[in-house]
């Protein structure tokens, strides 16, 4: 049996499949359907300063194998995360990779520095890339300077032994480029990829169907998407560890991540159809490794770019 | 406890406009009460799984429960195209169930369209602690109208209205209610129906000093708490309104709690609500 370990910037985790942040809440709720200390662990819903209500409904359209949201983070803010779901986590010994947003620079230094004080928190994803924002002008990641101006202060402000991933977005002209500058501001691995931006239209009433018009679209349908950039950023950063994500399914679909590149994948959008999905993908993953004969999640990593096997 | 289970179809029967399904559930009938919903995984093609409320539980097949499908969709559609035999993945049971009263009081049941399906077991339950129950029974049309041979077997009086007057009277299913309500005595409503028959319930309960519990209709992606989609603002003992989760903190709602007119908007005084911007 492949060794389901996995390192990620130095630090140590029980497999190689995690939850995606935004498909998972703070865990919680996922564990009456499996163990949440036998995956990689659990990526939060991105966490804010302060509460904040997100959009009005409808927030969902299923769409051709996928689905839009313009949920908008809403989440109890940072003080109720800390009282409440991190030490929920914690208890467990689940492994917490704490997902942050914020709408300024500032509020993303604020979030790094509060969560400073938490040992529970074993990396910190840094989500510069949510598409339900107020103003498309917020998607730090749609631009090097504002990408690079996050990941550096959240970098500075985080304990060195706790890495940090900058989340990106897929909807950029390139994104080597913007993987490379969060790379040079800092950032200890990246999370590929964010949803991209979609929008439906009611044919009964020929209006926007999402209550914020616009959402970000996940699931099987983005998949080829994420690949694709999983394996430009594997190829400029290949020593860079990415969390791979983007409609993975089944075992199958989560190898071609890591032969992309990626050194671990998370399970997001499928997770609504199957909530033992993360457990599930992670294990058909490690039969096919082991059935490929690789030892370790490791070696199967960015093969697709070494000629694969024969 | 809330299980993940691949439950055999036992039966598919169409009933009018609807379909009754009924599959295999060891071990998740028994946790069942009225109220609870199950989320059911259709076909490849359709990522989301669907939520139905539970009509009934059964003992068949080492414990059974039964839906009622309305095939509006392609997921609706693929599942009452199911066999006997076939598989489906369910979730159950989901959600808050309605709350039964400790004394024996009258009791005033609201269903509209296939609204109706958690109604009957919550009658049966409740005439078995000594309530008296009526059951209103409304829909668009006759031909959306259901169940009313089997409101009437589980009830002691059942009044039937359609917005057309294609059968019972004609009109909306608060009509009856309000001549109940104010007939006094009547201290328990219970609803399920779609978002606006629920606001008139729980605004027709509250004028008779009633309150209302309302299950509620929200599209949801997940029915297990984790995708954020099927939120609606409701008032919390604290008096602070916060958009919460209709699969996990409902689908039961106590009608005096929501703030039905703004269901589908955030409202301004809302926990986390975005600040008014100038300009």
């Amino acid at each position: 049996m492949a060794d389901p370990r996995i390192t990620l910037a130095g630090v140590e985790f029980a497999g190689p499949a995690f939850t995606a942040s935004g498909c998972a809440a703070a865990g919680r709720e996922l564990s009456a359907f499996f163990d949440l200390t036998e995956i990689g662990g659990v990526v939060t819903k991105s966490i804010m300063l302060r509460a904040r209500s997100g959009r009005p409904t409808p927030r969902m359209v299923e769409t051709p194998s996928g689905m839009l949201n313009s949920i908008g983070l809403q989440g109890p803010g940072i003080e109720k995360f800390l009282a409440d779901d991190l030490p929920w986590l914690a208890q467990r010994n689940v492994a917490a990779v704490v997902s942050i947003a914020g709408e300024t620079v500032e509020e993303y230094a604020q979030l790094a520095r509060i969560l400073r004080s938490e040992p529970a928190v074993r990396a910190i994803e840094v989500n510069i890339s949510c598409p339900n924002v107020e103003s498309r002008g917020q998607v730090f990641a749609c631009d090097v300077m504002s990408a690079s101006s996050v990941i550096h202060q959240v970098r500075r402000n985080t304990n060195s032994s706790v890495p940090i991933f900058a989340k990106l977005s897929p909807d950029v002209t390139s994104i080597a480029e913007i993987a490379l500058a969060c790379r040079n501001a800092g950032a200890d691995g990246l999370s590929v990829i964010n949803t991209t931006l979609g929008m439906a239209i009611d044919t009964d009433t020929l209006r926007p169907v999402l209550g914020g018009v616009t959402g970000g679209l996940s699931g099987p349908a983005i998949r080829p998407m994420a690949v694709r950039c999983v394996w430009q950023v594997h190829q400029v950063l290949p020593d860079v560890p990415i969390l791979g994500m983007g409609g993975i399914a089944t075992g199958a679909d989560a190898l071609q991540f890591i032969a992309a590149g990626a050194s671990a994948v998370s399970v997001g959008t499928m997770t609504f159809h199957d909530p033992a999905a993360p457990l599930r993908v992670q294990r058909e993953l490690l039969d096919l490794l082991d059935a490929y004969g690789f030892a370790t999640v490791a070696d199967a990593v960015g093969i697709a770019h070494r000629g694969g096997v024969s | 406890m809330t299980t993940q289970a691949d439950a055999e179809v036992l039966s598919v029967r169409r009933d009018g406009a609807y379909y009754h399904l009924s599959f295999a559930a060891p071990g998740i009938a028994d946790g069942y009460r009225p109220g609870h919903f199950v989320a059911i995984a259709v076909d490849e093609a359709h990522i989301l799984r669907r939520a139905f409320s539970i009509r009934s539980a059964s003992t068949k097949a080492g414990g059974a429960l039964q839906i009622i499908v309305y095939p509006k969709g392609p997921g609706t559609r693929w599942l009452v195209a199911r066999r006997p035999g076939d598989v489906i993945n369910v979730i159950a049971p989901l959600g808050r169930p309605f709350r039964l009263p400790t004394e024996p009081v009258p009791c005033v049941l609201v269903g509209g369209g296939y609204g109706v399906a958690p109604l009957f077991e919550l009658a049966t339950q409740l005439r078995a602690r000594g309530c008296t129950v009526e059951i209103v029974v409304g829909a668009g049309d006759a031909e959306r109208l259901y169940g009313v041979v089997e409101a009437r077997r589980v009830s002691d009086a059942v009044h039937v209205t359609t917005d057309d007057g294609s059968a019972g009277e004609r009109g909306r299913a608060t009509d009856p209610l309000r001549r109940i309500l104010a007939a006094g005595g009547h201290a328990a409503v219970y609803a399920c129906g779609p978002m606006p028959m629920l606001q008139a319930v729980s605004q027709v309960s509250a004028e008779h000093g009633a309150v209302a519990q309302c299950a509620v209709e929200e599209s949801m992606a997940c029915g297990v708490g984790v995708c954020m989609t099927c939120v609606l603002p409701v008032v919390g003992d604290d008096g602070v309104t916060r958009m919460v989760r209709s699969c996990t903190d409902g689908p039961v709602f106590f009608g005096d709690r929501v703030r039905w007119a703004e269901v589908g908007t955030v409202p301004p005084d809302t926990l986390g609500a975005p600040e008014p911007r100038d300009g």
